[in-house]
Parts: structure tokens; sequence; C-alpha cells
């Protein structure tokens, strides 16, 4: 065995390469390029600050992925724990000092990037449930105390990114932490009693949101309430989307957006303008990219012989189709408007970083798919 | 070993969890793209449509109003070029120097400066602001020379209201003005058509036919993005300039009346007896349109406002005077008709010693000295009121109002044509007892004889009177509009009368009033039988004649103004074969025969002139058809 592995690591480099996910990388670099084009086209066509910011945080990022990928899946095993509690701490930072906008205070400055640690809280989240995961025997899953840690590991930051307050944000983190739950083999009738719980305390939730998010709850159900205030977004977002027809208005010729009737069409609602000027073959080419790479992230954890490796794919899968998921449905009317970026497209740093390294693990899963961790 | 069989059942666990959740996934896209599938292809329509009413807005440009024509197709309300500036505060680079500029080549008074910031803080920077919107030609070309100077200032042709025969038309076609909430709330056409500085008829024809005149908008659509702004022009649509309506009116008449009737308060009508026609209605003092259009002045408004002989009354239709003995025509032709007297019928007029007596009440004639016996036709002819007296007493107030309301008199003379004109009224036993509940009095009668008391008719009844006794008492309907088919109403030309001598008999008295020596107005008389014209004075107290005053028998410059009496005329003419019917009334001028009648003579010749021209061109006419 030891043999084995030695004469491995001498034609390591080697190796590494032609376990490289191509496939996967191909659709990332052609999911960038999307990005960058709509993106483009946000600005109105010209390269403006968007689109050269996010030009240049994709190329970095992309590097960054790349060499994650070189890294060893065990390295990212052992700082678990690590990666998960300075990203607790910029939290905790962030509430102190972190930098406000638009009425939440969710990102630090580290004087050359301001950085939403919130965003990776996202990756780190799975990284460490999926570490204390791993030691576990399956019978032991189930246990209290195991239940009772893990639970912590997943209100700790979703309290701590709940007070900035960013609704939206700390329920992705938690329900990539309960998808984390859910691949180690919890229960069922723990799924299924939570969700009884939480549909019946539904009330007593919506009593605790901020009037806000109440309204937006109330938009939901019903946007022409109030079509030029709270509905405003969502009615806007169906007009373009819809009136994109089977192949879109074309690009560059988006009209809700290029004439500003769509609101942050740069971030959450980067699908609507997409959707308006590449219309429904475009919307289901982008659907069939995010699929695609959600497939091979799937693949890589199929593949893979260490359990940490497998319960990391499976959840950072699953999360990313949740992401979309609720990214999609937003703009399309089916949920309430949350702010959730969808990954990649949206413009911003941090949430393509969390992404980026997220994609780095599971490349670096792929080319270590051999590496057990005992 | 426990380890590889306990990471075996997690690996089977973790496995099975991850096809459940694929499972799922799979599901949860589907909806997705069921979602766009409904939104994108099937519900396309529906969001195509609510887009494009996002970015498109279309902007209504005023329409073009539809011309006034007289009877000879000359332009009496047209259109004219506004030279007007405007300036939209986005595109001027610096708001404050531009706006000085443009005090100093304008010279605009510091009030009207104040009032043009004030109106830019309302609106939003890329609107347009209206800086002046009917500029002279000298101030447009001053503006234009400094135009390199001037930043995002637009001089603008526009296309607005314009009267060019002033006062002349006033008081038949009214006026335009601003749109205001009223006017909009009122017609619905108004309300779809409505832009800012959008013009509409206040009053007058202008009012009456604003459907037809409005005309369509011109619309142009542009592309706005979300904040109003406008990017693009995607579209201009043309619209149609409004309907041209065309009158009866014969301009160099209606010029004529204006001037007979300068410095005078009063009103002239002139009527075809025939086909109703009326060339000319003229109430004065009238004023100028054009200063409506743009919107009158404060000092202006308060100058016709206030002026005591009410330029703003409509004095032709709107004015109710007592007829005086302007009516007595028709007191005589009920009399006759109803067989109550003949004409042989003789009444001695005793003069102010004698007076005509009624239960101790007395009835003076205007004539102090008394006219001595009279017979119909002389009693018509020197107006004699105690002939009228005894023959009203005889005839009865219902007999006579039923004659009056044949003639025209006691109902509106044009229908709806005009929201002001007035019933006048012709009273009745009937009448009193429903309108005021008490019980006729015979005295009453004897006043309404001479056209006093109740009895009142507007100038325009009196004119249609005048051509239903000139035509041979057929029944006419006047007609102010020029109707390209007219439609012949039943009873036109119907008879009024049981026995044409009879009228025959009133227009010859009529004649000798006019034409023969000791007739009320023999001065104004015309000896050329072509322009020779018959007609009946009246001078309409305005208030009671008490014994002092009888006593002081004043000259009329002696009396207030507010108490001397109407003067009145009407006529018709030319004797021998007549065809035109006039009405004059001077308010407070005082004798007919002296003040009203000799306007009637420069009037007929004028008029009489002209009918051939209006007979040819009417010939014309159809023979261009």
């Amino acid at each position: 065995m030891y043999l084995h592995s030695k004469l491995e690591n001498k034609n390591n480099i080697l190796q590494k390469v032609r376990n490289f996910d191509y496939i996967l990388f191909l659709c990332i670099l052609l999911l960038g390029l999307i990005s960058l084009a709509t993106m483009y086209s946000t600005d109105g066509g010209e390269l403006l600050f968007h689109t050269k910011s996010h030009f240049l945080k994709f190329i970095i990022f992309t590097f960054l992925m790349i060499l994650i990928s070189f890294l060893n899946i065990r390295y990212w095993f052992t700082i678990g724990y690590l990666g998960y509690l300075i990203v607790v701490i910029m939290l905790v930072w962030t509430i102190n000092f972190g930098i406000t906008a638009s009425g939440s205070q969710r990102w630090i400055d580290l004087y050359f990037i301001n950085i939403q640690p919130s965003e990776l809280m996202k990756i780190c989240i799975i990284l460490c449930l999926a570490k204390f995961f791993h030691r576990k025997r399956l019978e032991n899953v189930n246990s209290f105390y195991s239940v009772i840690i893990s639970l912590i590991i997943i209100f700790l930051p979703m309290s701590l990114v709940i007070i900035q307050p960013d609704l939206g944000t700390s329920l992705l983190i938690s329900i990539s932490g309960i998808i984390v739950l859910w691949f180690a083999g919890l229960n069922h009738k723990y799924f299924f009693y939570s969700f009884l719980i939480t549909v019946i305390s539904l009330p007593f939730i919506i009593s605790f949101l901020k009037p806000y998010q109440k309204l937006r709850v109330l938009t939901f159900l019903n946007p022409d309430r109030d079509p030029l205030g709270a509905g405003y977004q969502i009615i806007q977002s169906k007009i373009a989307v819809g009136s994109g027809g089977l192949f879109g208005k074309g690009f560059l010729k988006g009209t809700q957006s290029y004439l500003e009737f769509l609101p942050e069409k740069h971030t959450d609602f980067i699908f609507t303008l997409f959707s308006e000027e590449f219309g429904f073959f475009g919307s289901v080419f982008l659907l069939l990219i995010y699929t695609i790479i959600i497939y091979r992230i799937i693949r890589t954890g199929v593949i893979s012989r260490s359990y940490f490796a497998k319960i990391f794919c499976y959840s950072f899968g699953a999360s990313m189709f949740v992401y979309i998921v609720i990214n999609m449905s937003m703009v399309l009317g089916l949920l309430p408007i949350v702010g959730s970026p969808l990954p990649i497209m949206s413009y911003g740093g941090s949430s393509m970083l969390a992404t980026m390294i997220g994609f780095g693990i599971v490349m670096s899963a792929k080319i270590h798919s051999e590496q057990s961790i005992a | 070993m426990i380890d590889q069989s306990d990471n075996v059942i997690k690996l089977s666990s973790i496995n099975r969890r991850m096809f459940i959740l694929a499972t799922a996934k799979i599901i949860i896209l589907g909806c997705i793209v069921s979602r766009l599938f409904f939104l994108q292809v099937r519900e396309n329509k529906k969001y195509l449509t609510l887009s494009d009413k996002n970015r498109i807005r279309e902007w209504k440009l005023p329409p073009v109003r539809g011309d006034f024509k007289d009877y000879f197709g000359n332009v009496i309300a047209g259109n004219f070029e506004a030279y007007q500036l405007h300036l939209i505060p986005e595109q001027v680079d610096d708001f404050r120097y531009t706006m000085n500029r443009i005090k100093n080549i304008l010279e605009l008074s510091d009030k009207q400066f104040q009032k043009l910031l004030k109106k830019k803080n309302k609106i939003k920077p890329w609107e347009t602001l209206i800086v002046a919107d009917n500029l002279s030609w000298k101030n447009f070309s001053k503006i234009n020379n400094n135009l390199y100077d001037l930043n995002g200032v637009k001089p603008i042709i526009s296309i607005s209201r314009n009267y060019p025969y002033k006062e002349n038309f006033t008081h038949i076609l009214g006026y335009v003005s601003q749109a205001n909430e009223n006017d909009i709330l009122s017609s619905e056409i108004i309300k779809e058509k409505f832009v800012q500085g959008l013009k509409v008829g206040k009053i007058g024809l202008e009012k009456t036919f604003e459907e037809d005149l409005i005309g369509s908008n011109s619309i142009e659509r542009y592309e706005v993005n979300a904040y109003g702004r406008r990017i693009s022009q995607l579209a201009f649509q043309q619209g149609d300039q409004g309907k041209t309506v065309k009158l009866t009116v014969d301009t160099e008449v209606q010029k004529l009346t204006n001037e007979l009737l300068v410095d005078k308060a009063g009103s002239i009508c002139a009527m075809d007896i025939f086909t109703g026609h009326v060339i000319a209605m003229h109430s004065s003092p009238s004023f100028d349109p054009n200063a409506f259009v743009f919107g009158i002045s404060q000092d202006d408004w308060q100058l016709i406002r206030n002026n005591p002989m009410k330029p703003l009354v409509n004095k032709s239709i709107s004015g109710n005077y007592s007829p005086g003995s302007t009516i007595k025509p028709i007191v005589a032709l009920s009399a006759l008709e109803n067989e109550i007297v003949s004409t042989n019928f003789t009444v001695h007029c005793k003069g102010h010693d004698h007076p005509f007596e009624l239960y101790g009440q007395t009835y003076h004639c205007w004539k102090k000295e008394g006219h001595g016996y009279m017979n119909m036709r002389e009693a018509m002819k020197q107006s004699c009121d105690t002939y009228f007296y005894e023959v009203a007493r005889r005839l009865g107030v219902d007999k006579l109002s039923e004659t009056a309301k044949k003639f025209g008199l006691g109902e509106k003379v044009f229908g709806k044509l005009f929201n002001n004109e007035k019933n006048g009224l012709i009273p009745s036993t009937y009448w009193k007892k429903n309108a005021l509940g008490r019980n006729w009095l015979l005295g009453e009668t004897i006043i309404t004889g001479i056209g006093q008391g109740y009895i009142q008719t507007t100038p325009i009844q009196l004119c249609l009177m005048t051509a239903q006794i000139a035509n041979g008492g057929h029944k006419i309907y006047p007609e102010l509009i020029l109707r390209d088919k007219e439609d012949i109403k039943k009873d036109k030309f119907s008879s009024l009368v049981k026995n044409s001598k009879n009228i025959r008999f009133i227009q010859d008295a009529m004649f000798s009033s006019t034409n023969e020596i000791r007739g009320t107005s023999f001065k104004s008389r015309i000896d050329d039988p072509k322009y020779q014209f018959a007609g009946k004075t009246g001078t309409a107290q305005v208030k009671r004649i008490t014994e002092k005053d009888r006593e002081l028998d004043l000259k009329t410059v002696e009396i207030p103004y507010e108490e001397r009496d109407h003067a009145l005329y009407v006529a018709f003419g030319p004797y021998q074969n007549p065809r035109y019917a006039i009405s004059i009334l001077i308010e407070h001028g005082g004798s007919g025969g002296t003040v009203a009648a000799p306007l009637a003579k420069k009037l007929f010749k004028k008029i009489i002139d002209r009918h051939e021209l209006r007979k040819n061109f009417q010939n014309k006419k159809y023979l261009d058809i």
C-alpha cells in the first residue's frame, strides 16, 4: 500500500493534471463568460465598473480555484474547523466593525478588499460539518450529543448573520448545514418533525419579522397589492422574463433592464436580465450549464473514496442547487424576495469567492479521489 | 473491520440519500423550467404588452382647432403661428445665467421672472418649461439671434387660435382659453384630448361646437426609461385639424353693425326672412377675444367685467328687454286675426289731460298733446299708445300671447345652439297664476298692449318676429350655422295667420310708419325703392314714469344713464320685395325713432347692396357642385 502511494507520488503532477475535471472547468469558464456578457449588458453595453470588476474577480478566483484543486483534499479536512472558526470570528467582527450599506452591516474592510463573511460561511459550514460527521459512526449520528453540536454549528453563524440583518444569507447558510445533516444520515423523522414545527410556528416567525420582511411576504402572496412600491420589483421582474419569449429580445436589447425598470439587475435579479435578452432557450441553456456543473460535483462525490469528500461534494452540489433554485424562484415570482445571489452570475466578490473555493475543493476531491482520509 | 462495515453502511446511506435528493432536484428543476415556459411562452404576449406599456409612452400634442368661416368662406376664427420659447432645465448648463439673459432680452418684469422660477421648481428637470407662450416677432428674432448663448433654450412655433376680426364676432363665436378642470370634467372629448396648453371654447359657438372643432391630437411616441425620461422617438402620428364650421353671417354687414354700435350699448340683428339665415348679429360693446387665448391679464379682465355697458352679455340673445311699441304690430295683428276690431276701428287720443282710464288708473299716451282720432293704420304709424290700450283691453292678454308665441316670442330662437340664450317672457293669465300665484289684472293687459309690464323679448326674437311678418306670416327657423344639407322642417313656411289680408295690412302700416309723414321713423326713410324699408320704432321704459317726471319732461341726456329708455327699431326691406328683417336695440339710448331707426338706414343700404353678391355666391356654389 505504502509503496503504491509512493509510486503514485512520483508521477504526481502528471496524474493530477490527467485527473483534473475538464468538463466542470469548461462549464465554469462558460458560466463566467455568460456572466461577463450579462454584466456587460447591465452596464448598458459599455465596459464600465461592474463588468471590469467582475472580470477581474473572475480571473483571480479562477486561478485560485485551479490552485485549490491541486491541493490535497486532506488539507481541507484539516482546516475544516479552523476555517469555520475564523469566519465566525469575522462575523463577530462584522457585527462590531462592519461596513454598513443599504441598511445592513455585512462587510468587513480588509484594506484591499471588502469581504462579506456570511458568504464565506456558506462554504465553511459545509466543510466544518463534513469534518464533524466524517468520523461519526452512523449510529452515533443520531445521538443527542452530535445532533446538539451540529445544531450549534448551524445556529451560531446563522444568528450572527441574522442580526446584520441578512435573512436571505442566514437562511442559505442554515439550509447548507441542514443538507449536510441529511447526507450524514440524520434520521428522517427529525426532518419531518422540524418541518412540521416550522409550518406550525410560521405565524409566530412572521410576527417576529421586520416590517419590510413582512411586506415582502405579503407582496409575494399578492404582488398587485402595491405595484409601484413593494410589489414593483417582482412585477417588473416577471414582465422582463415574460416579455423575453422563446428567443429573447437579443443581447443588449432588454428594454426592461436597459431602461432601468429592473431593480438590482447586477446582483439578485441578473437572471431576469439574462432571461429577457436570451429568452426561454437561453434560460434553459443556462439551467443546463448549472445542471452539468452540479452533476459533475455529485459525480465527483460518487467516485471519491473518502467519506469527507463524498459528504462535501454532495452537500456542496445540493447547496448550489438550492441557491440557484431560490434565486430563480424568487425572480420568477415563486418565492418571496430574499436576498440571494445566483452563483457566479451575480455581481459580488465574496459570493464568487465562496463558490470558487467550493468548486476548487470539488476539483481537488476529483483529482484526489483515491485519497482516503483516516 | 468494524470501521470498515460501518463505513459501508455509511456509504450506502449517503448514496441512498443522494439519490433521493437527486430525484427531488430533478422535480424542482422541472418546476423551474415549466415556470419559465409559462412566463416566457404561454404568457409571453401579456408580458410583452406590459413591457411595451412600461417603455413606450405617448405624448399628445394640442390638436389644431377647426376654423369658423362666414357665408363667403372668409375665415373669422382661424389659427396662427404663435412664437413660443421653451426651455428644458436639464439641458441648460447654468440655469440662473440663462434665465437672466432671457429676462434681459425679453425685458421681463421681476414678477414674471419670479413666476417662471416657481414654475421651474414644480416640474421635473427634463420636462419643458414654457418661458413665453406668445412672443412678438421682434422678441422672437432677438432670442434667435442670441441662441448661441442660450443652451437648452428652444424657440418654438406653435399653432394657436386667432380671431382676425377681433371684437366683431365675439358674441357669436365666444372665445377659447386654457382648458380648466371644469372643462375636462364636463366633456369626455376634452378629457380624452387634453394636453397641457389645450385651448377649449369657453362660451358661444366655440363651446357649442367644441366636439367638431377640437380636432385630433398629434401623437409622439417615445421610448422612456423607468424615471420617465425620453430616450428615443419611435413614431409620430399627425393629428387632424378640427372640422370647419360655416356660418350664415356676412362679415361686411357684421363689421358695419359693430361700427354703428360703437360707444353704444345695444344689439343689431339681421336675418333673411325666407331662409332664416342670420346675416349679422352683434352685441355692443364687445371685446377682443384674442386676449383670452393666452389668458387675459387681471387688469384687462376687471376692465371688461366692470364696464357698466356689460360687454360680457350677449345682448342679442341673452338680453331681456320690454319690446315697447315694437310689439304693436303683433297686438294689431292679433286683434285682426281674432276679429276683435276691424282696421277701421277708431279711438280718440286726447293727450295727457284726458288719459285712458280703467278702474281709476290712468294710462298715458307718449304724446302730450294727443293724437286725436286714430284708426289702426294711423295708430301704428304714429305709435299711438291710447289706441293700443283700447285694442289690448278688448283683445285680452291670452289671445295676444297666443299670437306673440306663434311669431317666435317667448322661446329660444336658436334652441340649444347657445347655452346663454334667454327665453324672454310672453305673459298670460295662466302664466301669472302659475309663476306668481296671483290673478291677472286687466291693467296689466293694457300695458302689455304697448310692450311694457311683464312682457320681455330678446332682440333676436324681435328680428324673427319682424321677419315672419315680412314674409307674409310664414314660419321660418333662424339659422346661424350654414349646413351643407339643410334639414327642412315640416312646418317651415307654414302659415301663421288665418287671413293673409291682415298681415298685408300690418306690413302696410309699418311702411307708413317709416315712409309717410308723421310716421315715427319718417326721418330715417330711404325713398329709393331698391332700399326702401318698413319698420316700427319702440321706446321701452326702464322705470315707471311718475307724475313728476311727466311734468319735468326731461330730455334723454338729462336723465341718469341707467334710467334712460331703451331705443328699439324693427324693420324689413326692401318694401317692394322684402328679403331682410332687422332689429336694433340701443340700451338706454332714448327714443327709438331718433336713436335706433337712423342706424337702419345705413344697415339696409349695406345689406341690400350685398344681397346680389350673396345670391350669386350661393348660385355659384351650386354650379360648382
